[in-house]
């Protein structure tokens, strides 16, 4: 019988368990891995003080200020292109997918593990594969982006279609609006304010994502971080990591108060 | 008498003017709506006119793709490492995401406490969330570059890279749902006198568990990403660098398929289980 005695007792063990078992996964990885906890930690200050030291930006670094809000720019104008480009696709896939307005169940399976596969590809084995055929330029890093978005986008505006607008969809029918009629008309509209909120998510994703991409494929903001960082121009990499930043965060108050509006 | 031809019967009723119907009503989410969309696709329609193509060929670059693409998928092989060697990378990226995920949702957590608008006095939780935002903004790679500095290129820096951002993302994750738990619940237990962490893993714990670990297993699908990719940029070992060898080094590109299949089985294997689980504790 369930007493309250027994049920204490049997969620002790339960919690000693789940922490012995993650615990345990934690030593086990870190003497695989060969990861000393303690030189970690002390790790932490040495980098900040480093940082501090070598990362601040001095007043020559303000020549490189120019060239890194160039590219900069370019890096979020790609990012900005690349979702919006990658959305289009995403919403036409997605409508086709989604179980509200979609085909039979062998379509939607297809497009889920369409979705579910360009997802998983690693970003880094799309820009190895794109540089080789496309050399080092603004376009690879596009395409990168552009897959990797695609994806993603897929699978969350499936997602949308099927929380908000499933009853919309079966209302409308039931008037005898054509398909289409539905789709431009109640669905769409429906599920904008969603679908922005996910397309500024994803440009914001896209941003911090190029700079990596970047560093692998030699273009935008990335490239000129890892080229200040290879040449020990610690200076000027540190006002790049600082713009990087700045960057960012605007992005992230001006997306937060746009969906504030718009939700 | 009422005769039919009485001009007061027969007039018609007036029919309201035939106004066009409303189908929508302007609101500041609408202009909002209008506004970003437009912006977007100028930005856009302005960046694809303004690219850079490098004089590539368009034509012949995906002809090439494709040729790259076919023998990446359809002639996968483990090439010169051998299928053992990349079984290991694998493994090792996968315990460098475990690993650095339990860092990340235990400091993580903590921190939450400490960030939350309902738990903490409002100084050290905003200066704590804009810590986390400014350390979220880095992107990982960036982070990972700047600890192998410190400690030396590999699986360390990459260990505590990884970690910091998890940690930055985690905390903001967790103490959004924190903020989400009703006040009422705090304060009825703070009336019966129970100390602050009391509070914390009897009331808030038993309540957020179910975005705790579904925001952890996000999380971990996101560091098994972020893995592959810092062992390629940053040369932190596991499958990554086997990845960056095959396809930037040795051009064997049967090798990239083979290993681009065994990170898809992975990352579906973590996405399964992370569905699973997130059924299992709303169902609760």
């Amino acid at each position: 019988m369930q007493t309250p005695v027994n049920y204490l007792a049997r969620k002790h063990w339960k919690q000693t368990g789940t922490i012995a078992l993650i615990g345990s996964i934690y030593l086990l990885s870190s003497w695989i891995l060969k990861f000393d906890g303690l030189t970690g930690i002390v790790a932490i200050p040495k980098a900040f003080s480093w940082l501090g030291i070598n990362f601040k930006p001095t007043a020559n670094s303000i020549h490189f200020l120019p060239t890194i809000w160039q590219k900069l720019i370019g890096t979020v104008l790609l990012a900005i292109a690349s979702t919006v480009v990658a959305s289009f696709i995403a919403i036409f896939v997605a409508l086709i997918g989604a179980k509200a307005t979609g085909g039979n169940a062998l379509v939607q399976t297809v497009v889920r593990g369409i979705a579910s596969f360009f997802r998983n590809i690693p970003l880094v084995a799309w820009a190895m594969i794109l540089l080789f055929s496309f050399k080092q330029s603004d376009f690879t890093g596009f395409l990168a982006l552009l897959l990797m978005s695609v994806g993603y986008l897929i699978r969350a505006f499936m997602e949308i279609i099927e929380d908000e607008a499933s009853e919309t969809m079966l209302a409308l029918k039931a008037t005898g609006a054509s398909y289409f009629q539905v789709i431009f008309q109640a669905v769409l509209p429906q599920i904008m304010p969603s679908l922005i909120s996910w397309i500024l998510y994803m440009i914001e994703n896209n941003v911090r994502d190029a700079t990596l991409v970047g560093i692998l494929t030699g273009t935008g903001i990335g490239f000129v971080f890892d080229i200040y960082y290879k040449s020990f121009r610690f200076d000027a990499a540190g006002m790049t990591v600082l713009s990087i930043i700045v960057v960012v965060i605007v992005l992230e108050v001006l997306s937060n108060q746009i969906r504030k509006v718009i939700l | 008498m009422i005769s039919n031809s009485d001009e007061r019967l027969l007039t018609q009723p007036k029919s309201p003017k035939p106004n066009k119907i409303k189908l929508r009503n302007p609101s500041l989410s609408s202009y909002m709506i209008t506004g970003v969309i437009t912006f977007l696709i100028l930005t856009t329609a302005y960046t694809l006119t303004h690219l850079d193509a490098a004089n590539v060929k368009i034509g012949s670059a995906f002809s090439g793709l494709m040729m790259t693409l076919n023998q990446m998928f359809l002639q996968p092989s483990a090439g010169s490492d051998g299928i053992v060697m990349l079984l290991q990378a694998l493994g090792i990226s996968l315990l460098l995401s475990i690993m650095t995920t339990i860092i990340g949702a235990v400091v993580g957590f903590f921190l939450a406490v400490m960030a939350s608008k309902n738990l903490t006095n409002a100084w050290l939780g905003s200066g704590i969330r804009v810590f986390m935002a400014i350390v979220r903004a880095i992107p990982t790679i960036i982070w990972v570059l700047i600890f192998s500095i410190v400690c030396g290129l590999g699986t360390n820096a990459a260990i505590l890279g990884l970690s910091f951002h998890s940690v930055a993302y985690l905390t903001k994750a967790y103490s959004e749902s924190i903020e989400e738990i009703d006040q009422s619940t705090i304060e009825a237990l703070k009336v019966t006198g129970s100390k602050f962490w009391v509070i914390v893993f009897q009331a808030i714990w038993p309540t957020i568990i179910a975005s705790l670990v579904s925001w952890t297993f996000i999380r971990l699908e996101i560091n098994f990403a972020n893995a592959v990719a810092v062992g390629a940029a940053a040369g932190a070992g596991g499958i990554g660098y086997q990845l960056f060898v095959a396809s930037g080094m040795s051009f064997d590109f049967h090798e990239v398929g083979m290993i681009v299949y065994l990170i898809i089985a992975v990352a579906i294997l973590l996405e399964f289980i992370a569905v699973k689980l997130r059924k299992a504790y709303i169902a609760k």
